[in-house]
């Protein structure tokens, strides 16, 4: 524990990324299992076990100290786990170790030396091996320390994971009557859950990469497979033993994601060598299915970032039933159609599952990828292969719940261009509103965790954009409650009404929220408790431009229409209100999807 | 007899009428007796200096050879009448000459001990424990947070930072009178024997620490030094240093700093270290208490730091104390150990979603 309290010290304080990596590459060469293994878990939050409170170990710390040094202390230091490393005194007071305070223990005979620590020889350091001193000669401190009763940090993960919590401030207590300051910090910090080191996940995968030269995406393959205190996987970094694989027959693959694109970036790219295909407004899954020991289907939904979903979706895991791993997007289908992703909102806000639910938001699956089939790990080859294989692979399956996201066709630039613009025509058609985008794949890309360079790319279609009139304004939370920031806006209808179509209250800078809140305040002609009504006639009141993700019928709006994730887009001052935008115009959006620029 | 007849505490220092001088005086007095080298207790224009040898000699290494009308040397266990009071001079521990100062009359002993620690360091004497009825203390370090542990664990922590950095450079910002030398000393101890790079601010004061026979091995000036050859080394700097265009020499430099503030991360954060040591010069709370203690003192007074914590626990102890608030004191290390603040870089952030 020791140890691994320094590595945390020393990573408090050291900035530079890659000196993290070799600092905390150093202390896995030179910590034995389950030890490091444990430090990797608590590296990348894999470690759970019943945090202590922080009042807890104020009552700990009161049994031992005085309350007005502790009171001074704690207002020195500013932290209480700091406090508490420091000032802990263990009981009973055993002699003080190493060198400091023997000058008073023996009275006059102050030329006695101090006795030494136990502490490693430092011989053993290879001063003459120059720049490229070997780093498995540096000792290992807690081994050989081994004979102090401190913990290890597999004790204390061992012993926290499984203690009952009117055990827990008597084993606390016990350890920090053994462990060093820095150790007790360490110690204090880990079961109060507020390990926080500067380190990534990713960081610290990265450092256990490096102990066997390897990539760190091939750890984050292997990851989901793998627990702390993850011996298999040293092991196989270390070359003494084979590459972990995982037991879980359903395991989840990290997710390879896009780039945005941006201007310019086609002109780089040929045509030729990318294949496209619409990207939808669902979530983005991963639907896996295999036979465990006992020959079983096991079947799992994931996120996206790996977390088990199955329990929200039992309606979809009956039809998994082929081996294989499908990247897709979840959505909601009904009568064929693909609903807005407001539609799937109301599934997702849901706290239980019941029939009732499944029928009124049947889920879906529509598949980009394949990751694994019967015959094994598919990540390695390339997209156009594998796309080819989840081709036959869906119409094997055939099941009504899961489906092809079709490509988009396309030989040239501008014909993609076309297709993004409109969906409707470039083969999505009806579902053309659930399209979010286009994602353009490279034929030849495996499929590589994270977001490697030059693989994928997600084009968004453009927003679109109305100009709508400030029609009402409500103060907003914490930073902005002083300020008016959440804005009703209408356009007009075919009476040369207002009519509210939605509300935003982002996208705007400071200094312009400002100005609209000016403005609201010298131009209020009524207030409704928090509501402000603003001036909005053909010829005084503010225009906004609004822009937003799509529009979709609504019985609950008046003016029958609702938008998806709207926001202020500019501040139109030079625009009368007479000029804004017709509702007409946002109904003829709503049937065709062509966007356009206010 | 009281204890304020032997010895009064003023805003310039403490004061003995009946003896006729001062002890660290602030500003410059006719006669002056000192404890040690360091610029906040020894100050240049004192008509007359007593001090110890090595004390007088740092004086004059600082200040020049007129940084007194007269200078008189004393030994360690010396005794010298000085008007009504007696007085002697005792190893402090804290640095090369320094000394606590016994001031006796009528059977009273009042101890100054100036700045001390009460652990061994391999370039001075060690402490030496003076009974006496009133204890005059720092409290630099006197909050029960500070506890400074081994130096040499420290030092295996430096060494093991140059071990899995080889190709960067360790500056380790000291206080170039006691602190710098002691490090030395420490990684000569520790078995390390390669050459260790000095700032040009330590070398007139590390010359007269290998002069006065303490042994720091193979020592170099780092100004000839090329960046490249700078790779793995050790170099030490005051801790000023380490933030300035002169720290660009220096490949990639881990930035180390030797000190008892080490010991608290806010302290340590605010100065931009690296790698924070826990060495220090300075009585920790453990060796403040029990000094006291042993010393069978009845009263304490705390000259400097931070003396409340201090005071109250002489109370519970059942002993006289009162806090001197002497201005003037433990401000050298301050201003040698400011360090301004360089940006740090946050930690990581995480992985961006799509
Ligand atoms: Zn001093």
């Amino acid at each position: 524990m020791n140890r691994f309290a320094e590595l945390l010290d020393r990573l408090a304080y050291e900035p530079g990324r890659n000196n993290k990596i070799k600092l905390i590459a150093a202390y896995f060469r030179e910590t034995e299992d389950p030890d490091r293994g444990y430090a990797l878990a608590a590296m990348t939050g894999a470690l759970s076990f019943r945090n202590a409170k922080a009042g807890m170990i104020r009552a700990l710390i009161a049994e031992r100290t005085d309350p007005a040094l502790f009171a001074l202390s704690y207002d020195y230091v500013g932290d209480l786990s700091e406090t508490v490393a420091l000032m802990w005194t263990p009981s009973p007071l055993p002699p003080r170790s190493g060198g400091e305070g023997s000058g008073v223990g023996g009275v006059g005979d102050s030329k006695e030396p101090p006795t030494p620590n136990p502490s490693p020889p430092l011989t053993s350091f290879v001063w003459g091996g120059g720049a490229q001193a070997d780093l498995f000669d540096i000792p290992k401190p807690e081994r050989l320390l081994r004979n102090d009763p401190s913990p290890t940090l597999a004790e204390v993960v061992e012993t926290l994971s499984t203690l009952g919590k009117a055990q827990l401030p008597a084993q606390i207590a016990r350890w920090l009557d053994v462990l060093d300051e820095t150790g007790r910090w360490a110690l204090l910090k880990l079961v109060t859950g507020s390990l926080r080191i500067g380190v990534s996940a990713r960081l610290a995968k990265t450092a256990a990469a490096a102990l066997g030269a390897k990539d760190p995406d091939e750890i984050e393959v292997l990851w989901p497979g793998l627990e702390p205190p993850y011996t298999e996987l040293f092991a196989w970094l270390e070359g003494r033993g084979d590459k972990p694989v995982s037991r879980d027959p359903a395991p989840f693959r990290p997710a390879m994601l896009a780039h945005a694109i941006e201007d310019g970036d086609l002109d780089a790219l040929d045509p030729a060598d990318f294949m496209a295909e619409w990207k939808w407004d669902g979530i983005r899954v991963q639907a896996v299915a295999g036979r465990d020991e006992h020959g079983a289907m096991v079947s799992r939904l994931y996120s996206r970032t790996g977390e088990d979903i199955s329990k929200s979706f039992p309606d979809l895991l009956p039809s998994l039933r082929r081996p294989g791993a499908i990247d897709g997007e979840l959505l909601i289908l009904r009568e064929g159609r693909v609903q807005s992703f407001n539609v799937l909102q109301q599934r997702l806000n849901r706290k239980t599952v019941t029939p009732k639910l499944i029928q009124e938001f049947p889920a879906h699956l529509r598949a980009y990828d394949l990751l694994a089939d019967e015959t094994g790990d598919l990540r390695e080859i390339g997209f156009a292969e594998r796309r080819a294989r989840l081709e036959r692979f869906v119409a094997a399956l055939d099941d009504p719940r899961i489906d092809l996201s079709p490509l988009v066709a396309f030989a040239t630039w501008d014909e993609l261009i076309a297709a993004r613009a409109n969906p409707g025509d470039g083969g999505a058609g009806d579902d053309a509103e659930a399209v979010e985008g286009v994602m353009l794949k490279r034929r030849t890309a495996p499929y590589v965790p994270g977001r490697p360079k030059g693989q994928w790319w997600k084009w968004k279609r453009d927003p679109m954009v109305v100009d709508a009139v400030l029609m009402y304004a409500q103060r907003g939370h914490g930073k902005r409650s002083s300020f008016y920031s959440d804005y009703t806006f209408g356009v007009w209808n075919g009476d040369d009404e207002l009519v509210p179509v939605g509300k935003a209250y982002f996208g705007f800078t400071d200094e312009e929220l400002t100005e609209i809140d000016r403005f609201i305040r010298r131009n209020t002609v009524a207030k409704f408790g928090p509501v402000r009504e603003v001036t909005h006639d053909a010829d005084t009141g503010l225009v906004l431009e609004v822009a937003f993700e799509g529009l979709q019928q609504s019985t609950r709006h008046k003016s029958g229409i609702a938008m998806r994730f709207p926001r202020i887009n500019r501040l139109r001052w030079d625009k009368p209100p007479r000029e804004a935008d017709r509702l007409e115009t946002l109904e003829k959006m709503l049937n065709s999807v062509i966007p356009r620029r206010g | 007899m009281r204890p304020e007849q032997i010895l009064v505490p003023t805003p310039s220092g403490l004061c003995s009428k009946a003896g006729g001088f001062h002890i660290d005086p602030t500003r410059p007095v006719d006669k002056a007796l000192i404890t040690h080298g360091h610029s906040d207790h020894a100050r240049a224009g004192h008509g007359h200096v007593l001090a110890t040898q090595e004390t007088l000699d740092i004086m004059r290494l600082r200040y020049g050879e007129k940084f007194a009308g007269s200078t008189q040397a004393i030994g360690y266990g010396e005794t010298l009448k000085l008007g009504d009071v007696t007085v002697s001079y005792h190893p402090a521990g804290h640095v090369l000459g320094s000394a606590q100062i016994a001031v006796e009359r009528k059977g009273l002993r009042i101890v100054a001990s100036g700045d001390y620690k009460d652990v061994a360091d391999p370039t001075c004497a060690p402490f030496e424990l003076v009974p006496c009825d009133v204890f005059i203390t720092e409290a630099t370090f006197g909050l029960p947070v500070f506890r400074h542990h081994d130096a040499e664990g420290e030092i295996r922590k430096l060494l093991h930072s140059v071990a899995v950095f080889p190709e960067r450079a360790h500056l380790v910002g000291a206080y170039s009178l006691g602190k710098a030398q002691r490090v030395m000393a420490l990684l000569r101890a520790a078995g390390y024997d390669k050459t260790i790079y000095l700032h040009g601010a330590m070398e007139k004061i590390t010359a007269y620490y290998q002069e006065r026979g303490i042994d720091l091995g193979p020592v170099e000036l780092v100004k000839g030094a090329k960046k490249a050859e700078l790779a793995g080394t050790i170099t030490i700097c005051p801790p000023t240093a380490m933030s300035d265009l002169w720290s660009r020499r220096f490949p990639d430099p881990v930035l180390a700093f030797a000190s008892g503030w080490m010991r608290v991360r806010a302290r340590a954060r605010q100065r931009g270290v690296t790698l924070p040591l826990v060495i220090s010069d300075h009585a920790d709370w453990d060796g403040l208490t029990k000094t006291i203690s042993a010393t069978g003192c009845s009263e304490v007074w705390v000259t400097h730091g931070e003396e409340e914590a201090l005071v109250h626990w002489a109370h519970m102890q059942g002993l006289k104390a009162k806090p001197l608030a002497i201005v003037g004191y433990g401000d050298e290390e301050e201003h040698e150990a400011e360090i301004p603040l360089p940006p740090r870089s946050g930690g990581e952030g995480g992985e961006k979603q799509e």
